[in-house]
Parts: C-alpha cells; structure tokens; sequence
C-alpha cells in the first residue's frame, strides 16, 4: 500500500511508517492494536481574516493539539519546528514543507466573525506523505464564547477520520467538586468540558451530594443529595439548573440511580429496614418497579446500551461481586469470578465491555472485563480507584482517584482501555465521582 | 458550499446547534460560589453532662456509639451493652426521638458502604425497639464513608468509623 513518493524521503517514510498499523490507508491509527509511537502531527494556528480573529485562530488550533496530544496517539511537531507557514486558507498546501519535519497529517483552518459578530471556522485535514486530503473540510458556526467547542469538533473530526472511531473531544464531565478535610469535606456538584475547562457549578456545598449521572442526551443529571437529611434521589435540569427530588417511600434512602438509555426511566438503589435493593422508577408517572428481592445489599444498577438487561453490584454470595440480570428484574448471573471485590460496574457505550472497581489485597483497582466476565484486564491501581464512567466513544474511562492519610484528597483521572495514558484530568480543586456526557450536538 | 475548487460541506444543522448551546454555556459560573460546608446533621452538644437527662449525658455517660467489623452489621456484645444503657435512658427521657447515623470506613465503594451504613443503623434501630423503644421515635440514615470521625489510613481508625451514633433530637416522637 506504499504510494510513490520523493525518493528524498523515502528513507524517512520507512522510519516512521511501522509506528502505524497500516490497515486501510496511510494515515491510520488502529487503537486496538495498541500505539505505541504516536503520530506525528501540525497544527499551525487557524488563518484569520481579521485582526479580531487572530487570537482565536491561535487558540483555536491550542486547544486542537491539546486534544490530540492527550490521547496519547497523536504527538505535535512544535510551531517552532515548523518551515512551511499556512498564510491562506485556500492556497494548495506545499507538503515537502510538512514532510521535512515529519508531520504526517496536518490540519489548517481558517477563523472569522460573520456579520453577527458570530465565529465561522474552517478547517482540512490532510495526509502529508499521501499529499492529499484527508475526508472533506468542514465550516462550523458558533457564538465567540463557543470557540472551545469548536476546537474540540475539529480534534473530533481530526481522531475520528484517522482511527475509525467516534471522538470524544465535545463533551462534558459532571462531577463532585471537594472542599476541606476528611471528616467535613463540603460537596457540591460541577460541570465542566472534558479537558476541565468552563467549570461551573449546578448546586451548593450545604448539603452532601453524591454520584451525579448525565442522561442519555446530556440534559438532565441524576444526583443523591442529602437535602433533606436523607439521601435521595433529585433530577436536574442542566440548561435552567432546576432540580426535583424523586418520589420515594417515606422513611427511605434511595442512591446509586443511573437512566435507562430512553431517558424516561431510571435504575437506584432503594433501602428500607436496612436492606438495599434495585428499582426501576419511571420519571413521568413516578411509579416505582421492585427489580431485586434479596435481603443481600443489592446497588450500582447499570443498563446495558440497548436497555435490555442491567449489571449490578450484590454481596449474595458473601462479597461484592458482578452480576447481569433482565431490565424487568429476575434471575441474575454472576460474572465476576476473580479474586477480589468487585463495584460500580459500568456498561460500555459500545455494549461490549463493563469497567468497574475492584478492591483486591488492600487495593483498588479501575478494570474492564466482556460480559460474561472473560479477558478481565487491571487498568490502574492504587491506594483507591473507583467509579468508572466512559467516555462517548468507549475508548476512554474517567474515574475517582483517592490518596490516603490525613491530607488525602480525590482527584478525577483517566485511562485508556489499553491501560496506557493515565493522566490527572484538571480540576483546580478536589473532585470525585465523574459521569461523562454523551458527544454533544 | 464551494470556495475556489475547494471541497467544502456547510453544516447548517451543526450551525444552529451550536449557536443555541454556545448561548447556554453563558451561565454564570459563580452564581453558587460559596464558601459553605456541610453539616452531617449531628445535633451539637445540649445540657450539661452532670444532668442525666441531657444529650451530653447520653453522649459521654451512656456512650452514643457502637462500632462494627469490617463488612459486618452484627452487635457485638459490648455493642449489646451500650445499647441496653441507650435503651434504658431513651424510655427514661421520653422527649427525645434519635436518628441512628451508619457509616462505614473508606474501604469499599461508595455505594456499598451507604447500603452498608443502612445495615448497621438498622441493627442498632431494631435492637432498641426491642428493648421496648417506640419505633416512631427512632430514624435511620446511613452516611456510608462520607463522614469519617478519623481521619488516617489505617486500622487504629477504620475502626472507629465503622459506627452507628444515636443522635438526640428534642421533640416529641410523631
């Protein structure tokens, strides 16, 4: 599949290309296959057409190598390596430029304000060594307070084009933001992109809130809070930040709620005379389903992408393990057989996977194992790991790291399904309990 | 759209879209920027603890704790013994309804351990109503690992947070 090029290069192109799987075309990340040289990449800063523009065409472009590079399957060539300059958005691409430092795709763009005063950018992404384009350029329109986003399309695009699958850049992460000690650590949830940017918060730190979950369209987040002195469920409403409890049975604690992939119903965990079972709760009716009967600890309920079965967490057996039942309730199978103590399992969005906690000889670790419990893999480890959420495509989990002590505090991190990248996600202050959005709109 | 040859698809969807949820991402994010922590509702101190009627005689004298091995919710028979003297003092002192906290230490997940505190409040509340306190006067809630007493890593004080704590509220029981 080698196409002709300068003979100059050729020695340069055989150097770099076994970095690649090389599967269908050139410029080609196959991630299941596992990178282990990322590939090399430019981005110069977005073409303005205006003074007015200038700094987000540099911005822009940041934050589009921000992305990529955090994959961890992309590396940057540095502006300053740079010898070709992009000046026109529409002038052909000198691409020996671009192959004398080894960038093999680059993407241009271009950024200007329309009439409104809104942003309008463009963007190519080509194959260097191929000299061509790589799928077609694409224009996005957005407010000037939206640029971030844009960026994020365009990295999208840039992942999705070059490794097959769904991005990821264009969403958003719910979350506990932590404040203080231990013993009287204030809690308030906080939205925030997926990078950490435009951080905001959706409640108060006056009462303790819990494990926010998005709907399935981003929307709506579920949250335990203790408003009332009780945990119990709210529903909120991201766009107003309006919220309202769920109705539960008096003299209860209701937890653990995730949506079902329709987003009208929801899975939780309900206690009452101290024994926790799952429910199925439609929103609209409020009517509640009784899906478990054990007196053992039944929680961590999650549906599988296609709403027809939900994994969960139970100690039946004697410990915290796996198990798989129909989204009706019934007879449940066990899954997880390992060594250990298995929660918090979470379907991928690809349905193929489930990630979980698993607390083994004094550890915790984040996994992910296939549904009926085979090719179990540990993907982290450490003084406490827990609360795995994936992210759109199911390349990527974000979950709660933990440090011990005194001083300890949780952080959010995320980790490929490889097990490679782990990497702190910023948040600027302690932070707990991630539910990734779906790609937005 | 075309531009000099150039291949170029204008997404008109992707226009709209994102214009309208730009305009959300205007809210302000300081609009619940606040310093405020949060209680654990645990009733401050009342009354003197030489009054044997005071919830600080209860808490000191009488002992407002019970603890619990790891995973487990059974009363131990020290537990049984605080709990008698519970008992004992909460039909003496018929003003008082309790809420019996549960929690767990940080070992374990997050949801476990609430399910896990709800366990062990529930066995203090039904060892008490057996020892002939009035249900309606007694609440559960569990705070799983939410709200450690200590603070280290270790044994010396998982053990201490793997409680139930009966906290006095003055009031008649409904």
């Amino acid at each position: 599949m080698m196409r002709m090029i300068p003979s100059l290069l050729a020695a340069l192109m055989l150097w770099v290309m076994p970095a690649f799987a090389q599967s269908s075309g050139p410029l080609r990340i196959e991630i299941t296959e596992g990178v282990i040289e990322p590939m090399p990449y430019a981005v110069p800063d977005f073409v303005a057409d205006s003074a007015a523009a200038t700094e987000f065409g540099r911005n822009i472009a940041r934050v589009i190598a921000s992305d990529l590079s955090g994959t961890g399957l992309f590396r940057e060539v540095p502006i300053q390596a740079h010898i070709g300059r992009i000046t026109s958005f529409e002038s052909p691409v000198q691409f020996a430029d671009w192959r004398a430092v080894n960038a093999q795709a680059l993407i241009t763009g271009a950024v200007g304000l329309d009439g409104a005063g809104r942003l309008v950018v463009r963007f190519r992404i080509y194959d260097v060594f191929a000299g061509q384009e790589l799928g077609n350029g694409l224009q996005f329109v957005g407010t000037q307070d939206g640029w971030r986003r844009m960026a994020h399309k365009v990295a999208d695009q840039v992942y999705s084009r070059i490794t097959g699958e769904g991005g990821y850049f264009d969403s958003r992460v719910v979350f506990v933001a932590e404040s203080g000690p231990k013993d009287q650590r204030a809690k308030r949830l906080a939205l925030m992109d997926y990078d950490g940017a435009n951080l905001s918060y959706l409640t108060d730190s006056s009462s303790i809130v819990l494990a926010p979950r998005f709907s399935p369209t981003g929307d709506r987040v579920l949250y335990t809070s203790y408003e009332t002195g009780f945990p119990q469920i709210y529903v909120l409403d991201v766009a107003s930040v309006g919220r309202r409890a769920l109705p539960t049975p008096q003299g209860t604690m209701s937890f653990a709620p995730r949506f079902a992939p329709d987003g009208r119903s929801l899975v939780y965990s309900l206690t009452q005379g101290g024994n926790t079972d799952i429910y199925r709760l439609d929103i609209a009716s409020g009517a509640s389903t009784r899906l478990t009967t054990a007196p053992s600890i039944e929680t961590a309920p999650s549906f599988s992408p296609d709403g027809s079965q939900i994994v969960f967490e139970s100690d039946r057996s004697g410990t915290p393990q796996l198990y798989v039942m129909a989204a009706g309730g019934g007879e449940a199978r066990r899954i997880s057989f390992g060594q250990g103590r298995y929660g918090t399992p979470v379907w991928s969005p690809r349905g193929d996977l489930v990630a979980f906690t698993k607390q083994s000889k004094g550890r915790f670790h984040i996994g992910v194992m296939r549904l009926d419990g085979s090719e179990e893999r540990l993907l982290t480890a450490s003084f406490l790991d827990e609360g795995p959420t994936w992210a759109p495509n199911g390349r990527v989990i974000m979950f709660t790291r933990e440090t011990q002590g005194a001083t300890g505090e949780a952080r959010l991190y995320s980790v490929d399904i490889s097990g490679r990248n782990l990497k702190q996600v910023p948040t600027g202050t302690g932070a707990s309990d991630p539910s990734w959005s779906p790609l937005q709109n | 759209m075309t531009t000099n040859g150039a291949k170029m698809t204008y997404l008109s969807k992707t226009l709209i879209l994102c214009a309208g949820l730009a305009l959300a991402a205007c809210t302000n994010p300081n609009r619940f920027d606040d310093a405020g922590g949060a209680g654990t509702g645990a009733g401050g101190l009342s009354g003197s603890a030489q009054d044997p009627t005071s919830a600080a005689y209860f808490q000191q004298a009488i002992g407002d704790r019970v603890l619990f091995a790891v995973d487990q919710s059974t009363l131990s028979s020290e537990a049984q013994g605080t709990l008698d003297g519970q008992a004992q003092w909460l039909m003496t002192n018929r003003d008082y309804t309790a809420v019996i906290e549960g929690h767990a230490d940080e070992q374990g997940t997050r949801e476990y351990n609430l399910a896990l505190g709800a366990r062990r409040a529930n066995a203090v509340q039904e060892y008490l109503v057996n020892r002939g306190v009035a249900g309606n006067r007694l609440r559960v809630v569990s705070y799983g690992k939410e709200r450690p007493i200590e603070i280290c890593s270790n044994e010396a004080c998982y053990a201490q947070n793997r409680r139930a704590v009966t906290v006095l509220a003055a009031g008649l029981g409904s």
